[in-house]
């Protein structure tokens, strides 16, 4: 949609804007809460040292780092009396066969009921802050408002069909109960949790490359560089300078995926050139391993400057921390200070899974801002949701080529399009996935997620909670399967991460 | 009817006391449900009755060409919760996004089902599945979706295909459709199967699906496509909030338009509400806040087969449908344009492959 907006050179009304900012805005901070809890504190959280832990003592742990309101020795009581009961019932569900009692949980027992009381709120408090996505999306997942030149939301506080202070009203509320949530549950949590491993600061550093494209626009126009959080890139984890992201120097490259180029496979491609030809040359399935020495992988290789790039989270907080954003150098700072741990810790498993949390909390205090900005655009009068001068493809030129960018909560998503007489003649996606997730390049440099993994010490071969916890704390979007070799090349195990 | 003792009760019904369902929250759950299923209220007690006396039956998930839109709907769930369908209603023993395990750990848990509960499980799956080239476009840990599909629907009591890919391949099986992809009723034919097309499904149909087989022992009724009547069984454009605005020939053509303000018909925008059978105007999504319509954007057909073929573009509006309709004129205009669908929809199409039919089905037969 910016792609096709770029291309056209249409500017998008201040309604529509702030309309995409808050859908933006609350997914980012529901879909980080449920990864923090329910996609990656498993790795972290011992459910069943839960069992044994002292409900009075877990109500002194909670009120001693929180002032939520469900933290009575009788809150835990029920919700340990729950798992009691879960466990003894022999179905174990989602929760069977996983590396409980492992070593490498750290954990008290009274942590981890804490942080299973939470795993299930969160999971009821999710569905609850997420309608506001669905009011101004239509539904959620897959909101179908979105369209060229602006949004399908009418504005109008004189209308029982349109955004009306109802409506304003009511994402007050959710904004209200989201923040909360985040600052006396999720914070806390984090960083109760991450107190006990502070060892991860030292792991799963990746390739020390950032990429963030900028989020949360404070102008319609196509492709402004006018961004709440800031784009930029850094590079070889200098913070002190955060170089101006161009769109030129992206190229991707295909060596060792399961693509052709049709003028060969070791030169890199910009994407408005980008060819997507599939020639597989892996195994029949089923199989047991890759060869990563020859193609291995259906994603391509993204590269900025022929670097490898990590986006998400913590590229877009390193960006807006170089930049001089202050409310997230504040919050940096304030986790970093309670962890009593310097900036390099940013760069590594835990920074990633902390960065997660910073932005969640910006956010959230953001929403009222946002709120209010809908609320004044209204007061003024403005009722305009979309330009759609350029609605009919009968306007368009013959010809024309832009490219959209979206941080989208796993991190940076780029789309490149070609028109051509009123068609797509080209269409490229860059994602999140495939810029963390890419394999080697013609170079033979590794993508974020392998080079985290270099070097991480693993206890038990085969039982490797540490390749989970480095690779979940990306927010990887794919079942994945990680390859561990020992020192001799020789496969130990796989682990398949999902 | 008096209280019954609690040990009587069954396991499900027990852990919701524990977990301090009320009593009457339980029944405005089975009320809620029964509405769904578009029974009357009077089934709530026959509902509430089943679920209190059920074990958990063993569900797994699949996820194959997938874009996890369906697994984000799940846990949407608020009657019940997905806390309390996971964790009180059924034994979730594999679904690769949401459990604990992983690698080795996360296959012997599918295994695990397959092997101990063979023809007593339910496998619900996300996705399409991809036939082209020995099924190298889709494997996980190294076999491929079709060999996956074939061992766990194979082996199932009941299989549920959520979303439009697992129904008839969906977004990935779109022209020229590169990796061959299908839904699991041509990957995998004659199995008990019931498809809940939507991009994504709404959570509500699936739990409404998972409480009827509990209830009734066996699975809804459905069309021959295979989806059931009480979710698929009315166009959007029947029940729809905006059809008096059709009928009075108040359309909106521009976004943003008086017309549009007013919440008038969305026809003239591309609306596939009178060519898509769904119940999203009644369901409506996340806890009833919103429906695609009901927030100002025409439907996209979501639920029709191979929509995004089919359905677009979509915001061209739908051919030879006289506007300024009177009320017969309206319905002639939705027969003639639903005759593809509607050819498809004779309504006692069952899904027998389930043993023990409910009295209830049998007289409507």
């Amino acid at each position: 949609m910016r792609a096709v907006e770029s291309a056209l050179n249409i500017t998008i009304p201040d309604n529509a804007r702030i309309i995409r900012n808050l859908i933006t805005a609350i997914q980012y901070v529901q879909d980080h809460v449920i990864h923090f809890y329910h996609l990656h504190a498993l790795d972290w959280v011992d459910i069943v040292s839960a069992l044994s832990a002292d409900p009075a003592k877990t109500s002194d742990l909670a009120q001693s780092i929180s002032d939520w309101h469900n933290s009575s020795t009788d809150y835990f009581t029920g919700v340990a009396a729950k798992l009691k009961e879960f466990v003894d019932r022999g179905q174990l569900g989602p929760f069977a066969n996983a590396y409980w009692g492992h070593s490498a949980y750290k954990l008290p027992p009274e942590a981890n009921l804490m942080a299973v009381a939470h795993y299930l709120e969160a999971l009821d408090w999710q569905k609850d802050v997420i309608r506001m996505h669905a009011t101004l999306g239509s539904k959620n997942p897959h909101a179908q408002t979105y369209i060229v030149g602006g949004m399908a939301v009418p504005v109008d506080p004189s209308s029982q069909n349109g955004l009306n202070a109802n409506s304003i009203g009511f994402f007050n509320e959710i904004a209200k109960k989201a923040l909360a949530f985040v600052e006396q549950v999720y914070i806390p949590d984090l960083l109760a949790v991450a107190s006990f491993y502070k060892d991860w600061a030292g792991h799963g550093a990746g390739v020390g490359n950032f990429l963030a494209c900028g989020e949360f626009p404070l102008d319609g126009k196509p492709n402004t560089n006018n961004y709440w959080l800031p784009s930029g890139v850094i590079k070889g984890k200098d913070l002190s300078t955060v170089h101006p992201l161009d769109e030129k120097k992206i190229n991707e490259y295909v060596t060792h995926s399961w693509y052709n180029y049709s003028d060969g496979d070791n030169k890199g491609k910009h994407p408005f050139d980008g060819e997507t030809t599939p020639n597989y040359t892996g195994p029949k399935p089923p199989y047991k391993n890759l060869d990563t020495d020859a193609k291995y992988s259906w994603i391509k290789a993204p590269r900025y400057e022929e670097l490898p790039m990590e986006v998400g989270p913590l590229a877009r907080m390193l960006v807006a921390y170089g930049s001089g954003h202050k409310r997230v150098q504040e919050v940096v700072n304030l986790v970093l200070g309670k962890l009593g741990v310097g900036p390099p810790a940013l760069f590594s498993t835990l920074g990633r899974t902390a960065a997660r949390g910073v932005e969640t909390l910006v956010i959230a205090e953001k929403l009222s801002d946002m709120i209010g900005e809908l609320a004044a655009n209204m007061k003024k009068g403005d009722l305009q949701i979309a330009d759609t001068s350029k609605w009919e493809p009968s306007t368009w030129p013959k010809e024309a080529q832009g490219y959209g960018w979206h941080e989208a909560p796993r991190g940076a998503l780029c789309h490149w399009i070609r028109i051509k007489d009123q068609k797509i003649a080209n269409y490229q996606c860059v994602v999140p996935s495939t810029w963390n997730g890419s394999p080697r390049d013609a170079k033979g440099q590794m993508g974020p997620y392998e080079s985290a993994l270099v070097g991480t010490p693993v206890k038990d071969p085969n039982q490797p909670i540490e390749i989970l916890r480095t690779i979940h704390s990306f927010d990887p979007c794919m079942a994945c399967a990680v390859h561990v070799v020992d020192a001799e090349g020789k496969p130990v195990t796989k682990i398949q991460v999902v | 009817m008096g209280k019954k003792p609690e040990r009587e009760y069954g396991e499900i019904y027990r852990t919701l006391l524990n977990r301090g369902v009320t009593r009457r929250d339980f029944m405005k759950f089975c009320t809620a449900t029964a509405a769904t299923l578009g029974l009357s209220a009077t089934y709530a007690d026959k509902i509430a009755e089943a679920v209190q006396k059920a074990k958990k039956p063993p569900v797994v998930w699949l996820e194959m060409q997938a874009c996890t839109g369906d697994t984000e709907s799940l846990l949407r769930a608020s009657k019940p919760t997905a806390a309390e369908l996971i964790l009180d209603i059924i034994s979730y023993d594999y679904h690769e996004t949401v459990m604990a395990p992983a690698g080795h750990q996360a296959e012997k848990s599918l295994a695990d089902v397959v092997k101990n509960h063979k023809g007593k499980y339910i496998a619900i799956v996300e996705g399409s599945i991809p036939l082209k080239d020995g099924g190298i476009y889709c494997t996980i840990g190294g076999k491929s979706a079709l060999a996956i599909a074939k061992e766990v629907c194979g082996n199932a009591m009941a299989t549920i295909a959520v979303g439009n890919c697992a129904w008839d391949g969906g977004w990935p099986a779109a022209q020229p459709n590169p990796t061959g992809a299908v839904g699991v009723k041509d990957a995998v034919p004659g199995i008990a199967l019931v498809n809940l097309p939507g991009c994504p499904m709404n959570v509500e149909n699936l739990v409404a699906t998972i409480v009827h087989f509990l209830t009734f022992g066996s699975l809804p009724v459905t069309d021959t496509m295979g989806r059931p009547l009480f979710a698929y069984g009315k166009r959007i454009h029947d029940n729809c909030e905006r059809r008096g605005h059709f009928d009075a020939g108040q359309y909106v053509k521009a976004w943003g338009d008086h017309g549009h303000r007013q919440g008038w018909c969305l026809y003239e925008m591309g609306c596939k509400g009178p060519e898509t059978y769904h119940n999203c105007p009644t369901v409506r999504w996340n806890e009833g806040v919103n429906w695609p319509v009901g927030s100002g954007h025409g439907c996209i057909g979501c639920a029709a087969p191979n929509f995004w073929d089919t359905m677009t573009p979509f915001y061209r509006r739908l051919p030879k449908v006289p506007g300024f309709g009177i009320e017969s004129t309206a319905d002639k205009v939705g027969v003639g344009l639903a005759a593809a669908t509607a050819a498809g929809l004779v309504a006692h199409g069952v899904v027998r492959a389930v043993k023990g039919k409910p009295k209830e089905e049998k007289t409507e037969e």
